[in-house]
């Protein structure tokens, strides 16, 4: 796996994945927000060993942008190996029930602009037969709870939709990955009081660059979320719904 | 109304307990300072590997820093990195061995940040030969309160280059480090450890090493009286000149909770002691040892500073001038040995006449010795005091990066350049050590 595109590639999660592709000698194509960051980022990576010497800025709320960047990303690696999609942002709950504009916004950020970059690198990969699409989703996507559902709906709506793409892109040979980490202590999780089930970015960013070296399909990190969620899913909901989650 | 610390913000020795201490969040290592509206100060924090209270500031702010840890650029033909302050010693490790570079000074942990290094301008196995990190640094990045972002070296803003390394953090925040790294030929060391029964033994063989080897550090045994005073183990290598070879898998077992106190009490650390004196039967054993058992044997057990329980511990490390006779750091193993409160890793190195570019470094030439005290209140603080003395008498002086008790008189003594420094440190920089050993607090 030589050639990757990293789409939010500032996030602390994918730092960490980007910096085990630089070890590999990876070419890396990085795509986020903040060109300042992204500078940044890049010559960290190269002294680590990649090649970054291309990176695109983009918003997520702004999905005609999507497409330019992907195809400056074909165009500076020739081809390309995998994608990494990493952006997110874990919305103010409350703020969201009293506002369908911030609610559409966050579902842009979360769900419908990961979507339009897996339609064109399905496309892209279905055409080659080869290839991986890696995606972080979230524990909070495998069910409902109050404090957080909005974030829930959009990262649970796109495990579903990595599912079907999955089954689709297999006989092609193309691998989806589905990313659900539980808590890591990243920006996003910065206000939160850190207990003990917190992971680092490097733990999780570790395990990602595995997975997608193997192109698994769905990967808990750490591992007992898989656990923690079984127990979460299989509550009836005649007692989850008077739970205070 | 302050948070409630996070217990990530504490330092090594768990003493003294934090109150409250709030953080504060900066976007970018170049700033902008993200400066208390409540005109209180703020204190920059690497990977708290500091023991006393020189990294917390209780009352007031915390700026965390090892999250900025990006490098910025390599020159491979001069082996001169530059990084984010907040970048790892162990980062380097992992990137720079593989390609042939180790570090030039390198503490007895690996999980410390190049800021953190330069604000104590930390010494390693080799200050004989190498001196302190600040002498390996040729210039950094300073951000002050004024907003101003200051490039300091030798030749450029020299007096807060020379204020910074060594300041503890008082002086702003570093913000990018340029290193120059050291040449190696392979990650494995040519090891030669020897056994010494006495103090006058111990000096005998660090004379002749010194020359020969390029690290070398002790292990004393504080236990043992009488003609078993100041037994221990000398541990010296040099890099193998054999090409390189691939690194032993790493493990690294973390330390599962807090101990109750009776685990460490003097029957167990005597035991210890006797055992790891003895594990060694012939006086000389030469090998090839990897650099991670070599340099970093504690940080294969992780935060094994739990094992002290809640109560915390004390570490004390002073350094005192060679002299004819030894009396004086006889006298000073005598007193800890007499007290039975001394736990085990107590080490002893002797360091080098290479001066250190910061006004406030610890080390100068002499002998020093580390050692560890476990949290026993009154009976614990006496004795350190009457260490002092002996030390003070003997102008020596004590190193605040693992202090969290001396008195302002021997914080004082073992500055003589302090008036030299107060001058540059930032009006809204503090530190819970500078309040305490200033006594402003
Ligand atoms: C097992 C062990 C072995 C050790 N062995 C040695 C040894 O052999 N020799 C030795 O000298 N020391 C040794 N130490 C002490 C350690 O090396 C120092 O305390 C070091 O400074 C810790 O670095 P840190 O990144 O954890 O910084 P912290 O402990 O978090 O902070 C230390 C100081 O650095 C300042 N600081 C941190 N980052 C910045 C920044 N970006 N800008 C400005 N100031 C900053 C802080 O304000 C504080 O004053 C050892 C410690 C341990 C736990
Ligand atoms: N931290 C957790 O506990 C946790 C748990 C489960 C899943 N996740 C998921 O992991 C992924 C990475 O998050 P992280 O924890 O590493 O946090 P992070 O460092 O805050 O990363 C989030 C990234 O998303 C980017 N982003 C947000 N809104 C954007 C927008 N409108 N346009 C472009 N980029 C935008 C941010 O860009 P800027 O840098 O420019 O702000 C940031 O780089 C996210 O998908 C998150 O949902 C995190």
């Amino acid at each position: 796996m030589k050639r990757i595109v990293i789409i939010g590639a500032t996030s602390a999660i994918a730092v960490e994945t980007a910096r085990e592709f630089a070890k590999d000698g990876a070419a890396l194509f990085l795509i986020a927000r903040n060109q300042r960051a992204l500078d940044d980022l890049a010559s960290d990576l190269n002294v680590r060993g990649a090649s970054a010497n291309h990176t695109a800025c983009f918003d997520a709320l702004d999905i005609a942008s999507h497409e330019r960047v992907l195809e400056q990303a074909f165009q500076a690696l020739g081809e390309i190996d995998a994608a990494l999609i990493a952006h997110g942002e874990l919305p103010d709950q409350e703020h969201c029930q009293r506002s369908v504009s911030r609610t559409q916004d966050s579902l842009t950020t979360n769900l419908v602009s990961p979507i339009a970059f897996c339609t064109w690198l399905a496309n892209y990969f279905e055409k080659r037969n080869v290839g991986n699409i890696t995606v972080i989703t979230s524990v909070a996507g495998d069910r409902g709870r109050q404090s957080n559902y909005l974030y829930g709906t959009a990262k649970g709506g796109l495990a579903i939709f990595l599912q079907g793409l999955r089954n689709r892109l297999t006989p092609a040979g193309v691998t989806v990955t589905t990313i659900k980490p539980g808590f890591v202590d990243t920006p996003m999780t910065r206000h939160l009081p850190k207990g003990p089930l917190f992971a680092s970015a490097e733990t999780v960013g570790k395990r990602i660059h595995k997975a997608m070296l193997r192109g698994e399909a769905v990967v808990y990190t750490p591992f007992f979320w898989r656990f923690i969620m079984l127990i979460i899913q299989h509550i009836p909901e005649c007692v989850f719904r008077r739970m205070k989650l | 109304m302050p948070k409630k610390i996070s217990a990530r913000y504490q330092s090594w020795g768990r003493y003294p307990q934090i109150r409250n201490e709030q953080i504060a969040h900066m976007e970018r290592i170049t700033g902008p300072l993200p400066l208390p509206s409540d005109g209180g100060t703020l204190l920059a924090h690497g990977l708290g590997r500091s023991y006393g209270d020189s990294c917390v500031n209780d009352t007031q702010w915390i700026l965390p820093c090892a999250g900025f840890n990006n490098f910025i650029s390599f020159d491979a033909a001069t082996g001169t990195l530059r990084a984010e302050a907040g970048v790892s010693l162990a980062t380097i490790l992992d990137v720079f061995v593989p390609r042939g570079w180790f570090l030039p000074v390198t503490p007895g942990t690996k999980f410390v940040t190049l800021g953190g290094a330069i604000a104590n301008d930390i010494h390693g196995k080799n200050h004989h030969v190498a001196g302190t990190f600040g002498r390996h640094v040729p210039q950094f990045g300073l951000l002050r309160s004024s907003g101003e972002h200051l490039t300091c070296s030798s030749t450029e803003n020299s007096a807060l280059y020379a204020a910074t390394i060594g300041g503890m953090g008082l002086t702003g925040v570093i913000t990018w480090v340029e290193l120059k790294l050291h040449p190696i030929r392979s990650p494995y060391l040519n090891t030669r450890t020897t056994k010494f029964r006495n103090l006058d033994e111990f000096f005998d063989i660090s004379q002749e090493s010194d020359a020969e080897f390029e690290y070398s550090v002790s292990w004393v045994d504080c236990t043992s009286e009488g003609n078993n005073l100041g037994r221990g183990l000398f541990m010296a290598g040099n890099f193998s000149e054999r090409s390189r070879s691939k690194a032993p898998a790493e493990l690294a077992i973390p330390f599962p909770c807090q101990a109750p106190s009776y685990l460490l009490n003097s029957f167990f650390i005597r035991s210890f002691n006797t055992l790891y004196y003895n594990k060694q039967i012939s006086r000389v054993v030469e090998g090839l040892t990897h650099y991670n058992p070599f340099f970093y044997p504690l940080d294969a057990i992780l935060n094994w500073n739990r094992m002290y329980g809640a109560r915390g511990f004390f570490q004390y490390q002073f350094v005192v001038p060679f002299e004819q006779d030894r009396g004086i750091i006889k006298e000073i193993f005598a007193r800890i040995t007499r007290s039975k409160r001394a736990s085990f890793l107590a080490v002893l190195k002797t360091f080098g006449d290479i001066p250190s570019p910061g006004l406030m470094s610890f080390p100068r030439k002499g002998v020093t010795l580390a050692l560890d005290f476990p949290n026993d209140g009154e009976p614990t603080l006496r004795l350190m005091n009457e260490l002092d003395k002996v030390v003070m008498d003997a102008g020596g002086n004590i190193y605040p990066a693992k202090d969290a008790r001396m008195p302002s008189y021997v914080f004082r003594a073992s500055h003589p350049r302090l008036h030299q420094f107060i001058p540059h440190i930032d009006p809204r920089f503090s530190s819970s050590l500078w309040r305490r050993v200033m006594e402003t607090a």
